[in-house]
């Protein structure tokens, strides 16, 4: 039987998955990936814990609003992000974070 | 939604996963990323979630992974290969997931909420025509009445009747960046 549990360890592994990525992985575009992930794991979270608080019989729509509303700044943040992506690999040619060393003392 | 098809997509999801962490090729991880979107969309299905998990394909699987697949092609990045591991950041990144995986487990399964399934939790869909309340429209309690749930409805309802102005204020928020990625993308003129 599917219990809420299962939803949310499943959510818990794929944010750690991201968050392992984006510790590990140099390539910026892929820690760029990684953190689309843990969005994505935490908006798991949420609509289970929607569909499993009922509100008069129904699932707890406040969660999935919630979850819209991240979805709408994750694609947002995703374009920005890619911009300055871009901005930085035409001065420094790479997508290395480690080429990133500006504001290093 | 069957225990099998659960743990089918959740592989998915999860395997995909692991190849966006491992993968080399930054092409690799774009397509397993939107390959593991799909699996989770479907997770969003199984919750009775159809208006955010056809937003998911949409949004995720479509709009934000052809963004990346157009920047990986437009700046032409080469697979890392010969490039060195660095070996601490990849034994932190493993130590602290498998840290946080084993906590988030623990507390699952120390909580009496996360027992709950759609068995011992079922929708009241008639039920729930009468308590809605008088504010919910004439298309809402019909197909409630119908057996049917009206996901989208619900969904649209909640937001324009109790966050109108949150939602002005994404709409602002989408408009700053794009403005900000025009901004950002603008070759600078070289100084006269």
């Amino acid at each position: 039987m599917i219990t809420l549990g299962h939803y949310l360890v499943v959510s818990g592994m794929l944010f750690s998955l991201g968050l392992a990525g984006v510790i590990a992985r140099r390539n910026i575009i892929i820690v760029y990936m990684c953190l689309e992930m843990m969005l994505s794991a935490a908006n798991l979270a949420l609509v289970g814990f929607s569909r499993f608080h009922l509100v008069h019989g129904l699932p707890d729509y406040t969660a999935q609003s919630l979850v819209f509303f991240t979805i709408t700044v994750a694609a947002a943040e995703v374009a920005v992000g890619l911009a300055i992506i871009v901005a930085l690999f035409r001065s420094k040619q790479s997508v290395d974070v480690e080429s990133v060393t500006k504001l290093q003392g | 939604m069957p225990p099998l098809l659960f743990y089918f997509f959740a592989l998915i999801t999860l395997g995909f996963g692991f190849l966006v962490v491992t993968g080399r090729n930054p092409v690799t991880c774009a397509l397993a990323l939107a390959a593991s979107f799909v699996g989770l969309a479907a997770l969003f299905l199984s919750l009775d979630a159809y208006f955010i998990g056809v937003i998911q394909i949409l949004v995720y699987a479509g709009a934000v992974m052809v963004l990346f697949l157009f920047i990986i092609m437009l700046l032409d990045i080469k697979t890392e290969e010969g490039k060195k591991l660095n070996l601490p950041a990849i034994v932190s990144g493993v130590l602290l997931a498998s840290l946080l995986t084993l906590q988030i487990i623990a507390v699952v399964g120390s909580t009496e909420l996360a027992q709950k399934t759609s068995e011992n939790t079922p929708l009241a869909l008639a039920d729930a025509a009468g308590k809605i309340g008088k504010a919910a429209l004439p298309t809402i309690t019909n197909d409630l009445k119908a057996g049917e749930l009206p996901d989208a409805k619900l969904i649209g309802f909640t937001l324009f009747d109790q966050y109108g102005f949150h939602l002005q204020v994404i709409g602002l928020l989408l408009l700053v960046g794009t403005i900000g990625v025009v901004v950002l993308s603008k070759r600078e003129r070289s100084a006269p």
